[in-house]
């Protein structure tokens, strides 16, 4: 897949692994923390005008509402290059939400395309079948002033599941799984390519959820094969075909992995290695201060269900404090209308407006000293979500509620 | 830049980028201030030692996570000439050829050295030399491609001079 689309882009008519290629974007996102650097290194370069005002997605969705006036500025300068650019795709607060899920919301995040974003979860946009690729602010300046990039086509890693999840096992489960296999370090510069049954079982979410953490493996992308589903999805939300570029039968994959998703359980990550990967059920002894439940990991619909199907007529433990944070605008009304937030606020837990904020201890949610805090965010490094000696374990939207209503980590399973 | 030398500071496999600068400082422009709480949480003495040294020697991935390249900036901002490493995550090794940091590989890089050894970095021949302790290993080729922005001193001068990309 990863070298039709850069074949694609490139003009090249066969770009093979290894090669370099200098390639046409079709999508860029710039987000209120590492745009401001890109602006100043695109004026530095001496670009007056951007590449394409079209195809630049600014979003803000690190610190939003600001929390001091230093973010407030650096969204202030944005606002103003968005104008004298004239880019049309700009979501400004309360009208977006998390820039990955966003764009896949809008149909932006298409089959084939090469998106490329000032943000390492780009790669999200793979649940789509896209190519996403995280870039820092310079190279993100590089492509506002020229629409291109340079790329190594990179070699492929397939990872084929067979058979469904059974739940409450859920594609964040599936995920840590993988990455406790292959670890993290262990696709360094490869695409990963996810396919079969049960990838073909799984909604447009859980998809999404895959390619997202497949940069915690140090891949350059994650890429779930497209099919029928994600077709219907982009024609609803643009009234576009899309053409669903997959594999050739007979295509070459440095590695193949392969894992059964009906055995997945719910699994946990130990800080603070991503790869450090259990079943919840042999962790049941940590006693947690903090449930976080949204990010661009697990903020969509499909995780505030499967959290307030266990948080309903429950309560979260005196000793913890639950906060929510749907991923976008959208899903924070289709929640409202379905009754989920309600659930979540009767249950004692905080609903917060759409931000990546808690997720790397930036606002709304950070850890004070020895804290603990069980999320279903993506990392769980020293630090991530505040103090250095506050742990975050990460859990899929389940273990994450029935940990927050038991007050220590819990296999969703074993919440009567 | 053929050859350079620096005592080093030793690192182990996977230090990211939350590691080497906190989100909390990303809501700044102020990269002075910034650099000044560069590896704050995962090695709170960094900055003292940062005095006498100027070179990282680290073994696998180091850079991974955040695609931030307030990274890479505060480590230039602090004085780091060159980064040696078993590998490194690939947004991070972009990220310093275009701020036109050095950033080396070396197979095993673990191994040989230990914090605070005298180190002689030769370019040209493509080699690294542990002076404290009177070895030399071969590093592996850095990328040709990559030189022109290297050589202009990274992304932004070379895009500057040329005002699009000179690849094939």
């Amino acid at each position: 897949m990863s070298e039709k689309v850069l074949s694609r882009a490139s003009g090249k008519r066969d770009a093979s692994a290894g090669e370099i290629v200098l390639a046409e974007v079709d999508l860029l996102m710039l987000h209120e923390i590492t745009g401001p650097l890109a602006i100043r290194a695109f004026e530095e370069m001496g670009f007056e005008r951007v590449w394409d005002p079209s195809k630049v997605v600014v979003v803000f969705d690190h610190n939003v509402p600001p929390s001091d006036i230093s973010s407030a500025s650096m969204m202030r300068e944005m606002r103003a290059f968005v104008k004298a650019k004239g880019l049309t795709n700009f979501f400004e607060i309360g009208r977006g939400g998390i820039a990955h899920q966003l764009m896949a919301e809008r149909g932006m995040s298409a089959p084939g395309r090469l998106i490329v974003g000032a943000d390492s979860h780009t790669c999200t946009a793979g649940g789509l079948g896209a190519f996403g690729v995280g870039v820092g602010s310079t190279e993100a300046a590089a492509v506002l002033g020229t629409g291109k990039l340079w790329f190594r086509v990179p070699e492929t890693f397939r990872v084929i599941v067979s058979n469904k999840l059974i739940e409450p096992s859920s594609p964040k489960d599936l995920i840590l799984e993988i990455i406790g296999e292959i670890g993290m370090e262990g696709a360094i510069y490869k695409a990963i390519e996810y396919c079969g049954e049960g990838i073909r079982a799984m909604s447009l979410d859980g998809r999404l959820t895959l390619a997202n953490m497949s940069i915690e493996m140090s891949a350059k992308t994650g890429i779930v094969e497209p099919d029928g589903k994600v077709a219907s999805y982009i024609r609803e939300r643009t009234g576009m075909e899309v053409e669903l570029i997959r594999s050739d039968e007979d295509a070459e994959f440095e590695e193949t992995f392969e894992f059964d998703a009906s055995r997945t359980e719910p699994m946990v990550a130990i800080p603070p290695r991503i790869d450090d990967v259990k079943p919840a059920r042999e962790l049941g002894g940590v006693e947690i201060d903090q449930a976080f439940l949204g990010s661009c990991t697990n903020g969509r619909l499909e995780d505030l269900k499967a959290a307030a199907r266990l948080l309903k007529s429950r309560k979260v433990s005196p000793r913890v404090r639950m906060v929510v944070t749907p991923a976008s605008m959208e899903i924070y009304r289709e929640a409202m209308r379905e009754g989920l937030l309600d659930i979540f606020v009767e249950a004692g837990a905080i609903v917060c407006p759409p931000s990546c904020g808690p997720c790397l201890g930036m606002s709304q949610g950070v850890l004070g000293p020895e804290e603990v805090c069980v999320s279903s965010t993506n990392r769980n490094f020293v630090g991530r979500m505040g103090h250095r000696s506050s742990k975050v374990y990460l859990a899929s939207p389940a273990t994450v509620a029935a940990s927050a209503i038991a007050g220590r980590i819990t296999d969703p399973r074993d919440i009567a | 830049m053929s050859a350079l030398r620096g005592r080093i500071i030793k690192y182990p496999d996977n230090v990211n980028t939350d590691d080497i600068i906190p989100a909390r400082y990303l809501s700044s422009m102020d990269m002075d201030m910034v650099a000044g709480h560069a590896f704050e949480d995962y090695d709170p003495g960094f900055m003292e030692k940062i005095r006498e040294r100027d070179i990282i020697v680290a073994g696998k991935n180091f850079g991974c996570g955040s695609s931030r390249e307030h990274a890479v900036i505060v480590l230039k901002k602090v004085g780091i000439k060159a980064i040696i490493a078993e590998s490194f995550a690939r947004i991070f090794f972009r990220n310093s050829i275009n701020q036109g940091l050095l950033v080396l590989q070396l197979d095993g890089s673990s191994e040989p050295f230990e914090d605070g050894d005298g180190v002689r970095i030769d370019l040209g021949r493509a080699v690294v030399e542990n002076e404290t302790k009177s070895t030399i290993h071969r590093l592996k080729p850095f990328p040709q491609f990559l030189m022109p922005i290297l050589n202009e001193g990274g992304l932004v001068p070379y895009l500057k001079k040329r005002r699009s990309w000179e690849f094939r």
